[in-house]
């Protein structure tokens, strides 16, 4: 077998143990959180009969792994089971829901990306130069700043002010797409602006790192430019950090936006489980955290399979 | 007369050195240097690390490494002055008009790209030959250089070829563009010396060949008396003597060149092997993970305060003796006598005692010690660990040390980056002497150095070696260092021993045809030695 195929194949399977343990942990700590669902759904109204007649309807009173293994065939066989509060099929929710996320993120993650790299590009060709310092300033003066505060910023200025982009970013299935990215112009450009810095010092550190190396001068004395040595000799090289860093701000994209979410009240994953964390609607919480635990693997999984592609050591064997 | 093609004249080169605890400082590296290069010529730079012949050899393409920078005089090539041209200007010089060839072409190919993309990139980038025209050069320079394959070769990355072919490539890539004149910086240094001397002779076919001007820098003189029409000798920044080849070698005028002419200084009688201190038995040893030896079944005995020197290239399993007989690698077979004891095979469970007489001197001094400590921490520790000496004692115990290894007492409180290689190795030495071992494993511990360093060193554990009656296990590629220090001689080819007995009965022919592969492979100052030394082979080297 190719190596890489058996080192991709080996990742997976990792991959796969990983996500067990995260489903049994993610179980494991809504059990010992005090109260459970039954106690949940009947709230004020709840006496010790009608609480273990519920427990026993529910089958909440079997034995915590019983219902670990139940739960977890439904998760493989794509069953979610239903939401306490209003008994509608997880799974359906969980769609919507992930797909709004999703193009929220991915139009996030279409211009963060390459302009991180870019303007990390730019930083090495201009080190410790005006631009360099400029950029890096700026990058980091908006991972300082709270998202919340970012967002409300902006609103502050293109939404109440100029009247520019909408404050609310409401998108409804129907609308074409241009009305859609306009409606979801300002949470796109908070969350760019919070995950650029750190792929754009990234970019930078492991490129700069890069340059050290004798090959580097190799290509300088064959009277490169500047920028083509780093675009040719050094960033190739320095795309395996680059892209573990990228896959962790894509993963950020995708679980960590619960703030933007709800700051520009957008119906994606983020809103859906701060609501069912505060209506205590355990299989929904254990829903999303199970598929939270799945995008940061996945995602991981991407960024190691890249580097492994990457290095060519291991892709043309001796 | 017409004009040279390189004329460098009042070169002046500085720096700005950041030394600890001080204030930075510019510091100047060269000091006014005049050379000419007629087209088609070749003059070897020579002299030890920090004689500023990389630093002039880079000045030609107008590149400083580091905070490196031209301060004054001109270097003109093909009537251009380098030092005062634009940006634009240097950019075209370099890579078509001067290139470069590094010691090191393992670090400087690009790992991530293939070979025939490298090689070509200059001359199509410049403009000198299209894509395909460029390609057809490389595939005729590749087999030029003698390497396998020519018409494939190319298609590899760096890591699929040796190191011996990577360095013919560097030359290709050097060549390709046509260039007037090539800088090969100690382009055979790092190789082993039965692979140096194809490399070396591959090189100077191919200089020869294409009519191609070179400076050619090393600090081996054996090695450029091969190749250089010229020779100009460098001491700190400054010119020493400048001569033709055969009056270098020949008849040196200067000082500095006799002694950098003359072979080691060292003379050291042979010893007869007597009761040994160290008996290593039938060894057969493996990596973890592999599944090949890289030992096979070696026998050696090391007497009492004797020398026993193990020599082979790269890959012959020096290293791994010295990991198996320290307990570092537990072998698959075999047994290890040590003072009358039969060792366990692995470190952890040996006696304090095993571990204070055997101890090991490495190669780079600098990783060997903690930058963090002074001198006197870094001897005072095993004085403390296996003597439990304190206060006073310790100190002058520390002294003692310091003057047996000829650094006055000031050193005590230095930080090794304070200190200069040879200082270095001198302080790892005084640590291993400190535990008064009955054998000291050393470990290449003057390749790193430069020869008259190198010499001191020798000399140094010569000494030492009377005084202490210490036995020492020399791990060394450098044959002309096991003529100078050893009693018995192990020569290890492929995880075996090819050939073991005294000094002079391993050195006496007949030889076995490895042996005489090693032996002739040596560079010899001498004219016209590398045609010699090649037609007379019964053997290919297995580096290329």
């Amino acid at each position: 077998m190719h190596p890489i195929l058996r080192l991709v194949l080996q990742r997976l399977g990792l991959g796969l143990l990983l996500l067990l343990a995260a489903s049994a942990l993610i179980f494991g700590l809504t059990e010992i959180l005090p109260g459970d669902a039954a106690q949940a759904i009947l709230g004020q109204s709840a006496t010790p009969e009608s609480l273990a007649n519920l427990r026993e309807e529910m089958g909440l009173n079997r034995p915590a792994f019983t219902r670990y293994v139940e739960w977890l065939g439904g998760i493989v066989t794509g069953d979610m089971g239903t939401a306490l509060t209003n008994k509608l099929p997880i799974g359906e929710q969980v769609a919507r829901r992930m797909s709004s996320t999703l193009f929220l993120a991915f139009w996030a993650a279409i211009i963060s990306v390459p302009l991180a790299i870019l303007l990390g590009l730019i930083a090495v060709r201009y080190q410790n130069r005006w631009p360099d310092k400029l950029i890096s300033g700026i990058t980091l003066a908006s991972i300082s700043l709270p998202e919340f505060m970012i967002a409300y910023i902006l609103v502050f200025f293109f939404a109440v002010k100029l009247f520019w982009a909408p404050s609310f970013a409401s998108v409804s299935p129907g609308m074409p797409l241009l009305d859609q990215l306009h409606a979801i112009s300002l949470p796109v450009a908070v969350l760019t602006l919070v995950v650029l810095a750190h792929m754009m010092r990234m970019t930078r550190a492991a490129i700069l790192n890069v340059m050290q190396s004798a090959y580097i001068e190799t290509a300088e004395l064959k009277g490169l430019t500047t920028f083509t040595v780093i675009r040719k000799h050094a960033f190739p090289n320095a795309i395996a950090p680059i892209v573990n860093v990228v896959m962790i701000n894509l993963a950020y994209l995708v679980v960590g936006v619960v703030v933007v979410e709800v700051v520009f009240a957008y119906p994606g994953m983020g809103q859906y489980l701060v609501d069912a964390v505060v209506k205590r609607d355990v299989p929904v919480v254990l829903a999303c955290g199970v598929i939270f635990a799945a995008v940061y693997i996945i995602l991981n999984i991407v960024a190691d399979v890249v580097s492994i592609l990457a290095n060519p050591r291991l892709r043309h064997p001796k | 007369m017409t004009t040279p093609l390189l004329q460098v004249r009042g070169l002046k080169i500085g720096a700005t050195v950041y030394p600890p605890g001080e204030k930075p400082h510019d510091i100047e590296i060269v000091h006014g240097v005049d050379f000419d290069l007629e087209a088609g010529k070749v003059l070897g730079l020579i002299g030890e690390s920090g004689a500023g012949k990389s630093t002039i050899g880079l000045a030609t393409m107008s590149y400083g490494r580091g905070g490196v920078e031209l301060t004054g005089g001109t270097v003109k090539v093909n009537g251009r002055d380098v030092i005062s041209a634009s940006a634009r200007d240097i950019r075209r010089l370099r890579g078509a008009e001067v290139t470069y060839v590094s010691q090191s072409a393992a670090a400087s190919f690009n790992p991530a790209k293939r070979i025939m993309e490298q090689v070509i990139e200059a001359a199509v980038f410049q403009g000198k030959f299209s894509k395909s025209d460029a390609e057809q050069r490389a595939r005729d320079l590749f087999a030029k250089l003698g390497l396998p394959d020519p018409n494939n070769i190319g298609n590899r990355y760096p890591h699929q070829v040796s190191g011996g072919q990577l360095q013919r490539c560097m030359t290709a890539l050097a060549l390709c563009p046509e260039p007037d004149l090539v800088v090969f910086d100690e382009p055979t240094t790092a190789l082993d010396v039965t692979t140096q001397i194809d490399v070396l002779k591959a090189i100077k076919d191919a200089i020869r060949d294409t009519g191609v001007a070179a400076l050619y820098i090393t600090h081996d003189l054996a090695v450029v008396a091969q190749v250089s029409d010229h020779i100009m000798v460098l001491r700190m920044g400054e010119m020493v003597e400048y001569g033709t080849t055969d009056q270098i070698i020949n008849a040196p005028k200067e000082e500095y060149t006799q002694a950098l002419v003359s072979v080691r200084s060292i003379t050291h009688e042979e010893k007869q092997p007597t009761e040994p201190v160290l008996r290593v038995e039938n060894i057969t040893a493996r990596y973890k993970g592999t599944n090949f030896d890289v030992l096979h079944n070696v026998n050696v005995d090391l007497s009492p305060g004797q020398t026993l020197a193990v020599v082979g290239e790269s890959g012959s399993g020096k290293s791994t003796l010295a990991r198996v007989i320290t307990g570092l690698l537990p072998p698959r077979d075999g047994t290890i006598t040590f003072a009358g004891r039969t060792l366990t095979p692995d470190q952890p469970s040996r006696s304090l005692e095993d571990l204070r007489e055997l101890q090991m001197i490495y190669q780079m001094a600098d990783t060997a010690m903690n930058p963090r400590q002074t001198v006197g921490t870094i001897i005072g520790r095993p004085l403390e660990f296996y003597f439990g000496l304190k206060g006073a004692e310790k100190q002058n115990r520390i002294q003692e040390l310091l003057d047996e290894i000829e650094l006055g007492s000031g050193f005590q409180d230095r930080y090794p980056a304070e200190l200069s290689g040879g200082q270095k190795q001198r302080v790892c030495i005084a640590r291993a002497l400190a535990a008064k071992p009955k054998l000291i494993i050393c470990d290449e511990v003057t390749s790193a150095l430069d020869p008259l360093v190198a010499d001191g060193i020798l000399k140094l554990l010569l000494n030492l070696q009377k005084i202490e009656d210490v036995a020492y296990l020399f791990i060394t590629h450098d044959l002309a260092t096991v003529r100078a220090i050893a009693d018995s001689i192990a020569v290890m080819y492929q995880g075996r021993v090819q050939r073991y007995g005294t000094k002079s009965e391993v050195l006496t022919p007949p030889f076995d045809d490895y042996t005489d592969l090693l032996l002739s492979s040596v560079p010899e100052m001498k004219l016209g030695w590398l045609e010699d030394v090649i037609a007379n082979r019964k053997m290919e080297s297995a580096g290329n």
